[in-house]
């Protein structure tokens, strides 16, 4: 019997002919992601105590983007720890306020198709988009893994999700996954991988593909996974990766999905996950007029060029309503100099946008950009958890960034093909 | 492994967040300060009147979203003996384990009610719940970590074998 891409690739890592789920095997860890919440200042006083060095130095990248730009002196300290850090343990890759590092990670290079990672971040499947193996693991499972090179896994069973069908305009990855939080559910996948496949998602470009396994962290996925195809091999191409056996990553004709399920992209609705969940989603419509006092584009999840494209595609001769604010957030500082070049900065400024540094910044709560009590926010971001963005009684909806820019415009929640239907005719 | 007896339930639904347990407005802060928040969004008083001992009881898919550790450390801080859970988010129950927390997966969590006095008995996968007379079975702990957890989590285990090493 076969096996599927993530059994191959665990397989590879743990030194075995095959794997099986339910086994238990040690890999070898091929990256190791750490960002300055969960990395240096949680990790360097484990090393310490262990007495221990950073196994392999080169392959180990750190990305400061939770606490930048310093807002206060803890956010001071803690980034000025970061960066003493990397020094003294030999971090070369270390990329200080250039976005944020599920983005910056493939961006810079270090994202191949077949590898065994593991990042210090629950949003770290995103790299799957690129066929790589990637978990999320908390900052004492990153020292072990920062001192030995290895990490535990107990073999996860695959769900092969099927994407039929084509997306309308104004329909996107985003929306596919709130379809699928509340049709799959959270809690269903239990730590399993979700591997993505069928015509629509061959037809996604990459960020778009990002968006799907980015959020397989909101299906309870340990990951997520996209086989390697043309669409992989180029992107890998312009970012300068040299990757020959990017084709050769993939599941087997006759491996075993421990169950598969079929999603039609051709009936697909722009959706809105309602608070305080991902999976509290229905098409945008059922919200249509629930009025927003913040709309927020930001996140690894919602501002990457693409996402930003779509805003400006809506926002283009338009305003920000009187009665709600639209922040930016670009999700790093080579997706604001591309947006610069291009217009779309413009375009969203004008239309009345404010721009905000790289970073997790609102999303996580941390940085500018939080909520006060009973304020009602439209985000293109991954999470609205309870007081996730600020106060306990904030309410978050989550959507697309073309039913964001949309609803900035309106102040209200909107159906963006309304919008763009409205410019097509125009 | 841990054994504990006689610890009041405290109980919570479904899907309980890595950001009710440690809210991101505190991660900068020290492990003390976080932990007085955990979970206040929604009980106010559960940090208040939690004591060592005591027993965390959930639904399904405990500590979903973040990768933050610091929400399993909140409730050890807290003197939290152990999570009783229909289920648990994949990277919360590692982290648990690695920090030493106990976290069970009970099918029969939702039999528990709030003050229940439960004694649990890790190693053997049982809980007794000492107002109603039932007992419940746990799984098992993955027995590759039964040592780890013997240990006290990850970091003092990394320690005694690094230890070893080096005699």
């Amino acid at each position: 019997m076969g096996m599927t891409l993530a059994e191959k690739i665990i397989a590879r890592a743990a030194g075995r002919p095959e794997v099986r789920p339910g086994e238990i095997v040690t890999c070898k860890v091929d990256l190791a992601m750490m960002h300055d919440s969960g990395g240096p200042r949680r990790v360097a006083p484990m090393l310490e105590r262990l007495g221990a060095r950073v196994w392999d130095p080169s392959r180990v990248v750190v990305i400061a983007d939770h606490y930048v730009p310093a807002i206060d002196s803890d956010s001071a300290a803690i980034l000025a720890l970061t960066r003493k850090w990397v020094k003294s343990a030999g971090v070369e890759s270390f990329y200080d306020m250039q976005g944020i590092c599920h983005i910056v990670l493939p961006e810079r290079g270090h994202v191949r198709p077949g590898l065994f990672a593991v990042g210090g971040d629950s949003h770290s499947p995103t790299a799957g988009a690129f066929g790589c193996f990637m978990f999320g693991i908390g900052a004492t499972e990153m020292a072990g893994v920062l001192v030995t090179g290895e990490i535990w896994v107990k073999v996860p069973e695959t769900h092969l999700v099927r994407w039929h069908g084509r997306l309308r305009h104004g329909v996107v990855a985003k929306d596919m996954m709130l379809k699928m939080c509340r049709d799959i559910g959270l809690s269903t996948v239990r730590y399993g991988v979700v591997q993505y496949t069928g015509e629509a998602i061959a037809a996604l470009p990459m960020p778009e593909r990002m968006v799907l396994t980015n959020m397989s962290a909101e299906l309870g996925a340990q990951t997520g996974l996209i086989e390697p195809d043309d669409v992989t091999v180029q992107s890998l191409r312009d970012i300068g990766v040299d990757a020959p056996d990017a084709l050769t990553w993939k599941s087997d004709a006759d491996a075993r999905y421990v169950r598969t399920w079929t999603f039609d992209a051709d009936a697909l609705e722009p959706q809105v996950a309602a608070p305080h969940s991902p999976d509290n989603s229905a098409p945008a419509g059922d919200y249509e007029g629930v009025a927003i006092d913040q709309c927020y584009i930001g996140a690894c999840t919602g501002a990457k060029l693409s996402d930003l494209h779509m805003a400006a595609e809506v926002l283009r001769g338009r305003k920000v309503a009187s009665t709600t604010r639209l922040l930016v957030a670009p999700a790093s500082t080579r997706i604001t100099a591309q947006a610069a070049a291009d217009g779309t900065l413009a375009t969203l400024t004008e239309a009345g946008a404010i721009l905000l540094p790289s970073g997790c910044g609102a999303c996580a709560g941390l940085g500018a950009g939080l909520l006060a009590e009973k304020e009602v926010c439209l985000s293109s971001t991954a999470r609205n958890f309870k007081g996730r963005m600020g106060a306990h009684s904030a309410l978050v909806y989550l959507g697309s960034p073309y039913t964001v820019a949309a609803s900035a415009v309106t102040g209200r929640i909107t159906d963006p093909r309304a919008v763009l239907a409205e410019r097509a005719a125009a | 492994m841990t054994t504990t007896d006689g610890g009041r339930a405290f109980v919570f639904g479904d899907n309980i967040d890595t950001d009710m347990l440690a809210p991101g407005l505190y991660m900068k802060r020290p492990i003390e300060e976080m932990a007085s928040h955990c979970l206040e969004a929604l009980d106010p008083t559960f940090a208040k009147t939690v004591r060592s001992g005591d027993i965390v009881v959930a639904g399904e898919n405990f500590g979903m979203g973040s990768s933050r550790e610091q929400a399993a450390m909140a409730l050890r801080h807290l003197g939290v003996a152990a999570v009783v859970a229909k289920s648990f988010a994949g990277l919360f129950f590692r982290n648990a384990l690695n920090l030493g927390l106990v976290a069970l997966v009970c099918p029969a969590a939702d039999r528990i009610r709030p003050g229940d006095r439960l004694s649990v008995d890790a190693e053997a996968g049982r809980i007794t719940n000492l107002s109603t007379g039932e007992s419940h079975a746990c799984e098992p702990i993955p027995p590759h970590l039964a040592e780890m957890i013997r240990d006290g989590g990850l970091l003092p285990h990394l320690e005694k074998k690094l230890k070893k090493k080096s005699v």
